[in-house]
């Protein structure tokens, strides 16, 4: 099987989000940069139906400035056997982003199944999955925490609200955004990390994969922190005097209980 | 003025909340809304509850294909008629519905998408703002190109819905149109297997109760759970104790959880982690229970309480009870 992971390079959790001075973005100065969690569990999914598929192999591809080879790297030292990275300015949207992977995917001799993180916690869009699909017509299952693999369908396990879960069948192939609790994803291996850093990346124009910058449908702008909170009261008294204090407030103050 | 279409949600016979506040909102504020409304034969009588707040105009299609709901049927059906109607824009919630298939109407019309919008000002000009980085920041969108412009809106940003039952709106059956496009799809939703939770989902519901680690153990959660059953509230958790094994992923509130925007955030026992905090610091009112005076969850607190939350939780139960009573 051919299995494709398109991955995202994200700023770490833990980063302390600065507003570039002229708000049309964010300082990322002194970011550190990680292939975003949910793409984690794609990458490990997509090694798992490599490991009991005899033949498969597995290729990560990103699109987006230099410093996404490094992401790429990452996956490369999980033991994915190919990259592609598609060079795209900073600040693409998920339409060009999307359409550029899609592009990178066609120009592949066969896609079996590709594989994406639900979300990328950058911009929280959740968006990329579907356009991916979208633009390669073949369907696409997201937030799938569950995959039965049939010979030429699978049997996913999608979480909707209140812990429900819709049973999906679709045939391969098809785009799978994968959930936590998919797997665990596994630690690189010290000489997995050797090999990724010999191993080549495949650098793609955006002309190479079909797109230009005509295909950005929305831009961000005007970047802001969010607003200060107001200091809040912190109420005194003993316990019962607390929660009494605090419905009443909760009640006659905020109007929202 | 502008014409803006609206895609409806619904589970178990009713149109959701999410669904009816951006119908509301959007023609309150003097917008021609237009709700789109798919669904298995009887569907139809989910109209009058949209035109009773506002929509001038329904169109349904009933067919077995929307028994469940899935991108495919609803994009194949949805992206003709939305190319004829041409609104200037189309906007669903938020959900898991919403943001499973509105990537799929872009890609299809050719047009952005304004994913998880939480500011929506649509007095004259429209102004679209969203969180980036988990609300660690906030960004205006801008759309560039021609066509309708797509939205999906975070629940509970325009607030509680409005009706009037002596308003209805003209309802249109497009089922012949949409039946010929549905016949041959290649995914198939089999069965929806409902959470075993009678709460609401922490996304959606208006005031969440959320623990942290030092709630100790999973079972501790139940005065949680009695709290929130007493209010109708949804119960989250931080990740540490998502971690510590006391709750499912699936009640996550933080960057790598869900991000929540309830009016009222009650956060028990959480030391408000960077990741936590941009999981629900847009929260309209927040409440913090912490006997670490230092907690940084109390920066982002309007209502802070130090001391001890297995003394404190009971005894707010009991008064959130007699407020109920009244």
């Amino acid at each position: 099987m051919n299995i494709y992971v398109c991955i995202k390079q994200v700023p770490d959790t833990e980063t302390k989000i600065k507003i570039a001075a002229d708000g049309s973005g964010i300082d990322t100065t002194g970011v550190k940069w990680i292939v975003s969690p949910y793409d984690e569990f794609a990458i490990e999914e997509s090694l798992r139906v490599r490991e009991k598929n005899a033949g498969s192999t597995v290729t990560v591809v990103s699109a987006g400035p230099d410093r996404i080879q490094e992401a790429l790297r990452t996956a490369l030292a999980m033991g994915a056997d190919h990259a592609i990275s598609v060079e795209l300015p900073d600040g693409a949207d998920n339409f060009l982003a999307a359409k550029a992977l899609a592009g990178a995917l066609q120009k592949e001799a066969k896609v079996d199944l590709v594989f994406c993180g639900k979300e990328a916690i950058d911009d929280g869009a959740s968006q990329v999955s579907q356009l991916v699909a979208a633009f390669l017509g073949i369907p696409c299952i997201t937030v799938v925490q569950n995959i039965e693999y049939g010979a030429s369908s699978l049997k996913c396990k999608r979480e909707i609200e209140g812990g429900s879960l819709e049973i999906i069948e679709s045939p391969m192939p098809c785009v799978i955004a994968a959930q936590k609790g998919l797997n665990e994803p596994r630690y690189a291996s010290l000489p997995n990390i050797m090999k990724a850093k010999k191993k080549e990346i495949k650098i793609l124009k955006m002309a190479d994969v079909g797109v230009s910058a005509g295909d950005q449908k929305i831009r961000l702008k005007n970047f802001q922190a969010p607003p200060p909170k107001q200091a809040g009261k912190k109420l005194s008294g003993d316990a019962a005097q607390q929660a009494k204090e605090l419905v009443k407030l909760l009640h006659e103050e905020a109007k929202v209980v | 003025m502008s014409k803006v279409c609206v895609i409806a949600e619904h589970r178990d016979g009713k149109i959701k909340k999410s669904t009816l506040e951006i119908v509301s909102a959007v023609s309150s504020s003097g917008h021609e809304v237009c709700v789109l409304l798919l669904g298995d034969a009887g569907v139809k009588s989910l109209a009058s509850e949209l035109g009773a707040h506002g929509a001038k105009k329904v169109l349904f299609a009933e067919n077995p294909a929307f028994k469940f709901y899935t991108a495919e049927a609803y994009s194949v059906a949805l992206a003709p008629t939305l190319k004829s109607e041409n609104p200037e824009f189309v906007l669903a919630a938020h959900t898991p519905q919403g943001k499973d298939l509105m990537p799929h109407l872009s890609q299809k019309l050719g047009v952005g998408l304004a994913s998880d919008c939480n500011t929506v000002e649509c007095q004259g000009a429209w102004k679209l703002r969203r969180p980036v980085y988990a609300g660690k920041a906030t960004a205006e969108v801008e759309f560039v190109g021609t066509g309708p412009k797509l939205a999906s809106i975070r629940p509970n940003t325009f607030g509680s819905p409005k009706s009037d039952p002596a308003k209805s709106s003209e309802v249109v059956d497009i089922s012949s149109q949409v039946s010929g496009l549905v016949g041959a799809l290649k995914t198939k939703a089999l069965d929806v297997v409902k959470g075993n939770s009678s709460r609401p989902d922490v996304t959606e519901a208006s005031i969440v109760i959320s623990g942290g680690r030092s709630l100790k153990s999973a079972e501790n959660f139940k005065i949680l759970e009695e709290m929130a059953d007493t209010l109708g509230a949804a119960v989250g958790a931080s990740r540490a104790a998502v971690d510590a094994g006391f709750r499912p992923h699936r009640d996550q509130v933080g960057q790598t959880g869900k991000v929540v925007s309830p009016s009222l955030y009650i956060a028990c026992g959480i030391s408000g982690a960077i990741q936590h905090l941009a999981g629900m610091r847009t929260s309209k009112i927040i409440v913090a229970i912490n006997t670490d005076a230092e907690a940084p969850i109390f920066q982002v607190a309007d209502y802070g309480i130090v001391g001890d939350l297995f003394t404190l939780v009971p005894l707010l139960t009991q008064e959130f009870k007699k407020l109920k009573e009244h």
